[in-house]
């Protein structure tokens, strides 16, 4: 008696889980919409442009950092090179909207302001077809899934493993930023891509586009949690957790943990793409400082923060570190990154589970008492 | 060589006395001062040739005494007066005599490029008659970077007095350059056939006229010019090649005094140190505040005080490095990436500590005069001597890190625990002191590799952000805990990373690296020197 | 147990979240806010700090002076930490959330054109106060630093002088990013119409941090065995000192080679040891070393203000070009305030026009009646020993901008908003 996918899927997340998530989808998909598009400017209750701008921003980290988790807390893999993925989503879905500027460029050419001033004549062959939504969100899925395929393929085989893993990883990503910075990779070098007008004929900065942006990195956000859910419950999942584990047992058992980790690295490196891609919009500007290890180790560090092995955990420390950022980068200029430097330091000190595991230890100690 | 001719100016002041000052025509030197870059020209030529008309060589010396002034910004309009400025003494150029007391105000006479040129000609035409050999050598390779036809006279009476073989040489060289516009073919061909000598690639650009028929209408200079560019072209491919195996060993020597404390706190305990670029930067500022102190407490010293860095700089990194060891790393033992996470945060602290400490610009370090200028090996290679010393430094630190790893009881406790930390435990080393000792160690290294940075480099709170993939590409491609790995993939990759961007330029030679280091290690995953033995795989 | 976590998490986040944001919220309205929006971390930290420093003397100035409108300046300083799309993100959140009237800030050209689009949309101000590629033109940006033709075109024109050496063969050599690239395609068209041919011209481009400067040096030397060489270069912050230890090094001496730096001033000169270097160029329109009563004060007070706010390194402050340009632009705001009394974007925008400041650079300076940049003078000074330069040559008076030039093609009837 096989149980339909659908059904597995939707029961790996228990009810409580559904709950919350109902929660999350009203005051997402709904409340703040809402309250953004519906209420007068200067009202209490009205939620400004740069709260759904943070906030679409930071659910896009938040998705990148869940796909690290996959990868990271459940099978033990460390990527530092993840923003590549992300940067490759964002870049090929910023072709798309470079090519919906049509002729509202500075130039007013039929090629982008940067291809003008390299002199080039016609887009190069790998920008054909990039007009089309559709074709740019093949490309987006496609291109990082390739790249993390190929290389993971190889990594694995050869059972790279640990820090060495790691610093490949980073090594990769850092060659792809120095390719994407030189201005005759075709990609606008240093500056990227920029001033965004439209996406499908609406305009990229009014309320509308903001909201759908903002709702569609939410639907995503909630849509990759329950895939993880789903995975991480399921028997492909308990083998991974036996990978991080002990892999050289899972192999003595009879699995070959090539497939099962490049499934995994590929599916994160997908959904890391698919965030890029939301990213890219809501922000206005990709460009290849996404690529810097720096960025790649940030997102490793929102996952430690929450807590690894968990799902929520990551949700929780994308948003932290980075409202954390936020404000202390305003209110405390010179000194902010004293506070962030410590903060990964004490986390990785005395939270090894991050947030989620400070929440589980007072609780536990709760039901002690 | 500066010293050295400062002495010497010295001398024949002291020697000649105050008084004997033969007056130097004050408006001459008045038209120094002028506004227009030419009447300035034509007073410093003038002046040169007053020089040259004393037999005694006693007015060469003042004028030579005045320009040299003048290039150094020491020349000064003070009440009408040309004045020379000697530290606190003011003297009159025109007399030679002190002016006492001081004038108050005074203008300096700025000049720019083009009259420092001349100026340059006009000093080096003069001290070719200089008594000190080194003083005519560099003259003479002065002339020689810029031939024009006034100088014909000049070469042909230095000629003539001029004994050592190599500024002969040099002169000769000079002078054949004249020779190719002679309209006697014979000479011509003469000065041809000297010139095959010559290294220098301008004189490819006198030479390659030559083979055109409407230009030389001999066929045998035709031949010969031929013959000699082929003799050129060849010295200069060797020298060009030389100095990218140059170029690539300093690259290689950099990287592995950035890599090789690294490859030690790497091999010993396994973690990835983020915070590693900080500690070259800890390196760097110590490097500049043993300057500062210099500056301040021994200015007599000053060109000394890099090797005064070099202890400081040391155990400043090596401080750092324990603390860091005590403090964090210790603690996450066992967990290889959490610890990246925790000494990232380490490096984020350290670079705001820098920044808040010493502010957010770079920073001062000047090259000490022996470390500055270069070996000129031909005319379009010049060995600086700044990486010369480095390459010189890194083989030292190497040297002992190699005796220590090797030949003390440290060292070979530090092997142990490299290679099977239980085992060293269970026979007595006290692994968690190797730990803190070999971060120590492996910190301090990395103080030095900053010292040798801030030689070549920025000094700035970013600073070790740029070396931190590059060192661990090293180490990944050496092998872990491996100093000949380590050893042998820094100075490969220098190499390799040179010959590449001459080839393909900068970036793509980078990138060409980076994916040569992930393919190699899809092959040899333990990197070029792996650990045999059962431990290899943990 | 999990999924009460997982909602009492989610309550956690979303008031964080909340208490995050709304901590920005304005205040009282008795003062006028400012925003400062320049990189206090990062990469450009190097840079962009001193003009942090530079906005905050000039409003704490303007401020002792009775403020504006009779209202106190209050500064709002963020650090967008040279992360492009957090410039974008700091851009809004000062417009949007602290309601500042107007924004000082960015440096480099891809933090410019990732807050475009913000100050468009909200129909907010930024004055912009470095040298820059030009080929743009926005209604919501002022720009206080020169265009090409008020700091390139001059430079290149001065080096084939008689004085400058005679220059026949040009390297071109800049970081890879748009600023060096459009200034080299003007540079190129400029001397094609000098009757320089391309085999005389050699452009070379490093990646950003380059810091290996052997090879390039070696090929300049090369380069220049073929005729009298000049080096245009316009190498980003950063890499300039290896580049200049290289080149003093490699035994090119000015007088053989000389350089032409676009983004090298009295800043950057503190962090590089000045002796080899004497006698190599930079083009700017102020200097600290010109000699006039208006520079003798400007001076004066940042250094009073570098000892007062204890800035690191205070002993040696120096002033340069950006600094002239921040100053100039925080002034003339307020002028233009005064005129239009009211702080909103578009009286400002038109009080601007034609507003005139007795500047550091010993000009009464004017802001263009039409395209948003300043008339400014050009010097060209060479690098002394000191750290200063000597100002060999300059215009005879403020130029106009061209933001766009009109050696690129297409460019011709762009002059105007």
């Amino acid at each position: 008696m096989r149980i339909p996918f659908i059904v597995r899927f939707l029961k790996a997340t228990p009810r409580k889980g559904w709950i919350a998530l109902g929660v999350f989808a009203i005051v997402a998909l709904v409340l703040l919409p809402a309250l953004h598009l519906f209420t007068a400017k200067d009202s209490a209750l009205h939620v400004s442009d740069y709260v759904i701008t943070v906030g679409g921003k930071i659910m896009c980290y938040a998705i990148v950092a869940v796909a690290m988790d996959l990868i990271w807390g459940y099978t033990g893999i460390l990527s530092l090179g993840h923003g590549v993925f992300f940067a490759l989503g964002g870049y090929a879905f910023g072709m798309y909207l470079m090519r919906a500027i049509g002729h509202d460029g500075v130039y007013q050419s039929d090629l982008p302001d940067f291809m003008v001033f390299l002199d080039w004549k016609a887009y190069p062959w790998y920008w054909s077809g990039t007009g089309h939504l559709l074709w740019a969100l093949l490309l987006v899925l496609v291109i990082p899934a390739l790249l993390a395929f190929i290389f993971g393929f190889f990594a694995f085989r050869s059972r790279i493993k640990g820090v060495y893993f790691s610093i490949i990883t980073q090594a990769m990503t850092y060659a792809f930023m120095l390719l994407f910075f030189r201005n005759e990779t075709g990609f606008g070098g240093n500056n990227g891509f920029t001033d965004f007008k439209r996406i499908l004929g609406y305009g990229i900065t009014t309320p509308g586009m903001r909201v759908a942006l903002f709702a569609l990195s939410a639907a995503l956000l909630m849509f990759t949690l329950l895939l993880g859910r789903y995975l991480v419950t399921s028997k492909l999942g308990r083998v991974l957790a036996a990978i991080r584990d002990a892999e050289s047992r899972v192999m003595f058992l009879g699995y070959n943990p090539l497939w099962y980790k490049l499934f995994v690295w590929t599916l994160s490196a997908m959904l890391c793409a698919l965030a890029g891609a939301l990213y890219v919009p809501q922000v206005g500007i990709i460009n290849p400082g996404e690529m810097s290890p720096a960025n790649s180790i940030e997102i490793a560090i929102w996952a430690a923060v929450g807590g690894r092995g968990t799902l929520i955990g990551p949700v929780l420390g994308a948003f932290l570190v980075n409202l954390a950022k936020s404000w202390f980068t305003v209110a405390f200029p010179e000194y902010w990154l004293f506070f962030l430097g410590l903060l990964f330091i004490l986390v990785t000190l005395f939270l090894p589970q991050g947030m989620v595991g400070l929440w589980r230890k007072l609780r536990g100690r709760e039901h002690g008492a | 060589m500066r010293r050295r001719l400062l002495k010497f100016l010295l001398c024949i002041f002291l020697s000649s006395g105050v008084p004997a000052w033969a007056a130097l025509d004050a408006k001459l030197l008045q038209q120094l001062a002028a506004d227009a870059s030419d009447e300035k020209i034509a007073a410093i030529n003038k002046l040169a040739q007053t020089g040259d008309a004393d037999g005694q060589g006693q007015t060469r010396r003042e004028v030579l005494r005045v320009l040299k002034a003048l290039s150094e910004d020491a020349l000064y309009v003070a009440d009408g007066k040309i004045v020379l400025v000697d530290g606190k003494r003011v003297i009159d150029a025109a007399s030679g005599e002190e002016i006492n007391p001081a004038p108050t105000e005074r203008d300096s006479i700025d000049i720019n490029n083009r009259v420092r040129r001349e100026l340059a000609s006009a000093l080096a035409s003069l001290r070719l008659f200089s008594p000190e050999r080194e003083t005519r050598f560099a003259a003479a390779q002065e002339l020689l970077d810029h031939v024009d036809a006034e100088m014909a006279p000049l070469l042909v009476r230095a000629l003539a007095t001029e004994a050592d073989p190599q500024i002969k040489q040099l002169l000769t060289l000079a002078d054949a350059q004249l020779g190719l516009k002679n309209s006697d073919p014979t000479a011509r061909l003469a000065a041809v056939k000297t010139l095959a000598g010559s290294s220098n690639p301008s004189v490819k650009r006198l030479l390659v006229p030559l083979l055109d028929k409407n230009v030389e209408s001999d066929e045998r200079v035709r031949l010969e010019a031929q013959s000699s560019l082929k003799a050129i072209d060849a010295r200069l491919a060797f020298a060009d090649k030389l100095s990218r195996i140059f170029s690539g060993l300093s690259l290689g020597s950099i990287l592995l005094l950035a890599a090789l404390g690294l490859a030690i706190t790497y091999g010993v305990m396994g973690v990835i140190n983020m915070a590693h670029g900080e500690l070259l930067m800890v390196g760097a500022y110590s490097t500049f505040v043993t300057q500062t102190l210099f500056r301040t407490y021994f200015p007599g010293a000053l060109d000394w005080y890099v090797a005064a860095a070099i202890p400081l700089a040391f155990f400043a990194a090596a401080l750092v490095g324990i603390l860091m060891e005590r403090t964090v790393i210790r603690w996450l033992y066992g967990r290889p990436l959490e610890t990246l996470l925790a000494t990232w945060g380490l490096s984020l602290v350290l670079i705001q500590a820098a920044r808040s400490i010493f502010g957010a610009q770079n920073v001062e370090v000047a090259n000490p005069a022996w470390m500055s200028g270069g070996i000129e090996l031909f005319a379009n290679v010049t060995l600086p001597l700044n990486r010369i010393v480095i390459i010189g430094f890194s083989l030292c630190v190497l040297f002992l890190v190699w005796i220590l790893m090797n030949r003390t009881r440290l060292g070979m406790f530090v092997r142990a625990v490299t290679q099977n930390r239980s085992m060293a435990g269970c026979v007595g080393v006290p692994t968690g002191r190797i730990d803190t000792l070999a971060f120590g160690l492996g910190a301090g290294i990395a103080g030095l590799g900053g010292v040798a940075l801030s030689q070549i480099a920025n000094v700035g709170p970013d600073m070790g952000q740029g070396y931190i993939v590059d060192s661990f590409m090293v180490v990944v491609l050496g092998g872990v805990g491996q100093l000949a790995g380590a050893v042998w993939a820094a100075l490969g990759l220098g190499v390799a990373s040179k010959f590449l961007e001459g080839w393909l330029g900068a970036v793509i030679a980078k990138i060409l690296v980076l994916v040569f280091i992930i393919i190699f290690i899809q092959k040899r995953p333990q990197g070029l020197f792996a650990l045999k033995g059962r431990f290899a795989e943990s | 147990m999990k999924r009460r976590n997982f909602i009492k998490t989610l309550a956690l986040s979303v008031s964080l979240a909340a208490a995050g944001i709304t901590s920005f919220h304005a205040q009282a309205a008795d003062t006028i806010k400012v925003g400062i929006l320049h990189s206090l971390s990062g990469t450009m930290a190097i840079s962009e700090t001193t003009l942090k420093d530079t906005a905050l003397l000039a409003i704490a100035e303007i401020n002792a002076h009775g403020g504006v409108l009779g209202k106190q300046l209050e500064p709002v300083v963020v650090d967008p930490a040279s992360n492009w799309p957090l410039f974008a993100e700091k851009a809004r959140q000062l417009v949007s959330q602290d309601k500042v009237a107007v924004v000082f800030g960015c440096w480099t050209s891809v933090s410019r054109k990732s807050v475009l689009p913000v100050f468009k949309e909200l129909n907010s101000l930024l004055f912009y106060p470095v040298q820059y590629e030009g080929e743009e033109l926005e209604k919501n940006v002022f720009y206080t630093g020169a265009a090409p033709n008020q700091q390139a075109i001059p430079a290149v024109e001065y080096l084939m002088s008689k004085d400058g050496g005679g220059a026949k063969r040009f390297v071109l050599l800049g970081t890879d990013y748009v600023y060096p690239r459009t200034t080299n395609k003007i540079l190129r068209a400029f001397l094609h119409s000098k009757g320089v041919k391309d085999s005389d011209i050699d452009e070379k481009y490093t990646p950003f941090g380059h810091s290996d400067y052997q090879t390039i040096v070696a090929d300049i030397k090369k380069f220049a065995a073929g005729g009298k060489t000049a080096v245009i270069s316009t190498i980003n912050g950063d890499s300039n000192v290896p580049f200049y230890k290289e080149l003093g090094n490699a035994g090119l001496k000015a007088t053989d080679v000389p350089v032409v730096a676009f983004s090298v001033g009295e800043e950057e000169l503190r962090g590089v040891d000045t002796k080899p270097l004497v006698g190599h160029l930079a083009a700017w329109n102020y200097f600290e070393s010109i000699k006039n009563p208006v520079n003798a004060e400007f001076i004066k007070k940042w250094k009073a203000y570098a000892v007062k706010m204890k800035l690191a390194n205070a002993g040696k402050a120096v002033t340069n070009d950006p600094m002239e340009a921040t100053y100039i632009g925080i002034n003339m705001w307020k002028q233009a305030v005064e005129k239009a009394k009211s702080t909103d974007t578009d009286k400002v925008i038109a009080a601007m026009a034609g507003q005139t400041f007795k500047a550091p650079d010993g000009f009464t300076i004017e802001m263009d009646k039409t395209n948003h940049h300043l008339h400014k003078p050009v010097f060209i000074g060479e690098i002394k020993a000191d750290g200063q330069f000597n100002i060999v040559w300059k215009t005879k008076g403020p130029i106009r901008a061209q933001p766009w030039s009109p050696y690129i093609a297409g460019n011709e009837g762009k002059q105007k908003l």
